[in-house]
């Protein structure tokens, strides 16, 4: 029960490097993961989340629900089989080693990979993605055998004995790495926006597709862009009363609705279907002003808006909850550390600069999804394929240079080691689970990312091939370095078409939703701009006319950002504040991590690592 | 197949795979801390790990996010 512990743990001194690794297992992190895995590259992917799905595909929902959620699932089977996929481990930083490897510093609380021994490939393919839970049900009555305290058993269970649930450091070293790390909602503060009760949209949407639990019974959702519809929808569909979608932006009303023009006119119509069925008020130019309540959100006020969503009339609606959500921020963090350029979305957000084959500015760095730009799962699981035919492409390259770089080929994939460790686990509930790569025949796989080269192309093979309006230069100069064919090889032109598109629309959106500067007369001179530490608006404005000129000297002086969250929640309002737009993240830390996994990081080989 | 971990001394039921967070929530209890300087209460926020409104202690070790944080058989939070 010893080795196995960690198969995954190359370590900052372990002899055979990942061909890459992943961070990010929603749409666009499986893509490329799997993409670049069948190809023949040894892969690891990382989320910090008990299953794989990211946002989108989070807990399975009945099939059907979620579009796409079956084929997701199978590529998620897929991927388990044949690389190592380390859920519930947190990156907290990038690296690159002088030899030019990069480092993957990860923080858990779980030993071994307790994935393989879920990962059993199950008639019901709902019963994969819960497989973190399934693995901790069945880890649990392992546990009680072991008598071991528990929290405690599931290192037991690796091997790693006595590594309990202190979070302990794991490094990965990888020759590429691909940032799939999505985003997450982008609150704006107001009169009592810190009510509990008062949740992002997609935190509420997060509370029923991973916990089944439904928010509240009165629920009130606010805000703007086209997520609102979905968090509405669902809401309603699992049994609140949903009062109102208040749409703070105007004018295209459903009916005009962008998505419609893009022939999506069947999700949109599910979904106002669904609002009407459940007699739910969809409101436009309307927006939650503020939160009433005591201990919890009782009331919210319903404002009307003008153009610029300054307040013209007011109501007031009673409520148990409010859903409330101003977008997306995309998480880049990982990328800045490692020094990868950025550019500002079209709704000023800060976004990874990447090429038509998603590669950053950054050697060995390439990004997928929402950190590249927020489009939606269909864009960042079109983007994983990209990316991760583009990094087999440079694999193959560096393969056929004879550099020092090993390249395996698809029979020696990864799965062979990890095999083994659930082998030595001797977990006799788990054992049969060791079976994975027998499993896993050819023809599963072949069935699992559908092949869009099969879609016939049409146009001249070079027509899709400069870079898109989203893709910033570089584009032609990275295809040359990928090899032979260049970027029509790495890009087939009928996916650099459908991304371009998919871009466009996704910008469309966030022309069609911008958050407009009224709603800081929304706030009181009490009102908190920072929740972490509990900065109102007038120390803000203190800040201001100290000479506070900018949002991080406002930062520095009023503390707003300095807390827990690191500016992530407040950090758009405080620079909407400041007058400015959102800079990029110069977090060191992506995810905060105890001492006692920094410890360990500095005692590497105090690891199980034999 | 539920089953239960103690919130202030009192059972609450939680469906295998849900976070303290979830089941708090779905218990009705909407907040667990309060907040360093004013005191306000404070609960789910972002629901996926990035706010850290939700700090709780469970089993007495330090403050995790009930957000993240599955919950396992005989946990036990106080919101106090
Ligand atoms: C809370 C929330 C709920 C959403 N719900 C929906 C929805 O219901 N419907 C819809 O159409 N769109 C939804 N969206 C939009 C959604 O983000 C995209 O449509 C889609 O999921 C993007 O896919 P992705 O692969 O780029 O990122 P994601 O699906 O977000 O996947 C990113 C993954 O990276 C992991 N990760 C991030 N940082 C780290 C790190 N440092 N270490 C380890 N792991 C990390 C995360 O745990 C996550 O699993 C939601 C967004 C949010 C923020
Ligand atoms: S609710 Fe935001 S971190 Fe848990």
């Amino acid at each position: 029960m010893t080795s196995g512990a960690m198969p995954h743990d190359s370590g900052p001194h372990g002899p055979e490097p990942y061909d890459l690794v992943v961070v990010g297992g929603g749409p666009a992190g499986v893509a490329g993961a799997l993409t670049a895995a069948l190809a023949g590259l040894r892969v690891a992917l990382v989320d910090s989340g008990p299953r794989l799905g990211g946002q989108y595909f989070r807990h399975p929902a009945v099939p059907g629900r979620a579009a796409g959620l079956d084929r997701f699932l199978r590529q998620a089977r897929a991927l388990d089989a044949r690389a190592d996929v380390l859920l519930r481990h947190q990156v907290w930083a990038a690296s690159r080693e002088p030899d030019g490897d990069l480092l993957i510093h990860c923080a858990t609380r779980h030993a071994a990979a307790p994935t393989r021994y879920a990962a059993t490939p199950t008639p019901n393919p709902s019963a994969t993605l819960r497989d973190a839970g399934a693995m901790r049900r069945d880890g649990g009555a392992m546990r009680e055998q072991a008598g071991a305290t528990h929290r405690d058993a599931a290192a037991a269970a690796g091997g790693a004995a006595g590594a309990g649930r202190e979070e302990r450091a794991v490094v990965l070293r990888a020759r590429r790495l691909l940032i799939a790390t999505g985003a997450h909602d982008r609150p704006l503060p107001f009169p009592g926006w810190d009510l509990p009760g008062v949740l992002t949209a997609g935190g509420a949407q997060a509370l029923l597709k991973g916990g089944g639990v439904v928010a509240g019974r009165r629920i009130v959702v606010s805000g703007t862009g086209p997520f609102l519809l979905p968090v509405a929808s669902g809401l309603a569909g699992a049994g609140a009363r949903v009062l109102g979608v208040y749409e703070a932006n105007g004018g295209l009303g459903l009916a005009r609705h962008p998505l419609l023009a893009l022939g999506k006119a069947g999700e949109v119509a599910g979904y106002a279907a669904a609002l009407a069925r459940h007699r739910v008020p969809y409101r436009t130019r309307q927006a939650v002003v503020a939160a009433h309540g005591e201990r919890e959100v009782e009331a919210v006020t319903v404002a009307r808006l003008d153009r610029d969503w300054n307040v013209t009339a007011t109501h007031v609606v009673e409520c148990d909850t409010l859903a409330v959500g101003y977008g997306f921020v995309p998480q880049i963090e990982l990328g800045t550390q490692l020094g990868c350029q950025t550019r500002h979305d079209v709704d000023g957000s800060p976004v990874l600069t990447v090429d038509a084959t998603l590669r950053t500015t950054v050697p060995g760095v390439w990004a997928a999804g929402e950190p590249v730009g927020v489009g939606g799962w269909r864009l960042a699981e079109l983007e994983g394929r990209l990316a991760g035919r583009a990094i087999a492409a440079d694999a193959r390259t560096a393969g056929i240079h004879g550099t020092a770089r090993t390249f395996r080929t698809a029979g020696t994939a990864a799965t062979s080691g990890i095999a083994s460790t659930a082998d030595t686990s001797g977990i006799a509930s788990t054992a049969d689970t060791s079976g994975i790569a027998s499993t896993a025949d050819t023809s599963g796989i072949a069935g699992a990312l559908p092949t869009v080269d099969a879609e016939p192309s049409g146009a001249p093979a070079t027509s899709g091939v400069p870079a898109t309006g989203a893709d910033v230069g570089g584009a032609r100069a990275a295809g040359a370095g990928v090899g032979g064919g260049g970027v029509v090889a790495v890009v087939p032109p009928v996916f650099a078409r459908r991304r371009e598109r998919w871009r466009a629309f996704g910008e469309a959106l966030q022309r069609a939703y911008p958050v407009k500067p009224g709603w800081q007369g929304w706030l009181r001179d009490d009102t908190l701009v920072c929740r972490c530490e509990e900065v109102p608006l007038a120390r803000v404005r203190e800040a201001q006319a100290l000479g506070a000129t900018d949002a991080r000297s406002v930062k520095l002086l009023a503390r707003p950002g300095m807390g827990w969250c690191q500016g992530r929640i407040c950090g758009y309002a405080v620079s909407c504040l400041a007058g400015e737009q959102p800079q990029p993240p110069r977090r060191p830390i992506a995810q905060p991590v105890t001492l006692g996994a920094l410890a360990s990081l500095a005692a590497p080989d105090d690891h199980p690592a034999h | 197949m539920t089953f239960h971990i103690t919130v202030d001394g009192r059972p609450v039921p939680v469906v295998p795979g849900q976070t303290i967070g979830a089941a708090l929530h779905a218990a009705g209890v909407r907040s667990w801390r309060t907040t360093r300087f004013g005191g306000r209460p404070r609960g789910l926020f972002c629901g996926i790990g990035v706010c850290f409104d939700c700090l709780i202690s469970v089993n007495g070790r330090p403050p995790e996010r009930a957000c993240l944080l599955e919950a396992e058989p005989g946990d036990e939070v106080s919101t106090a």
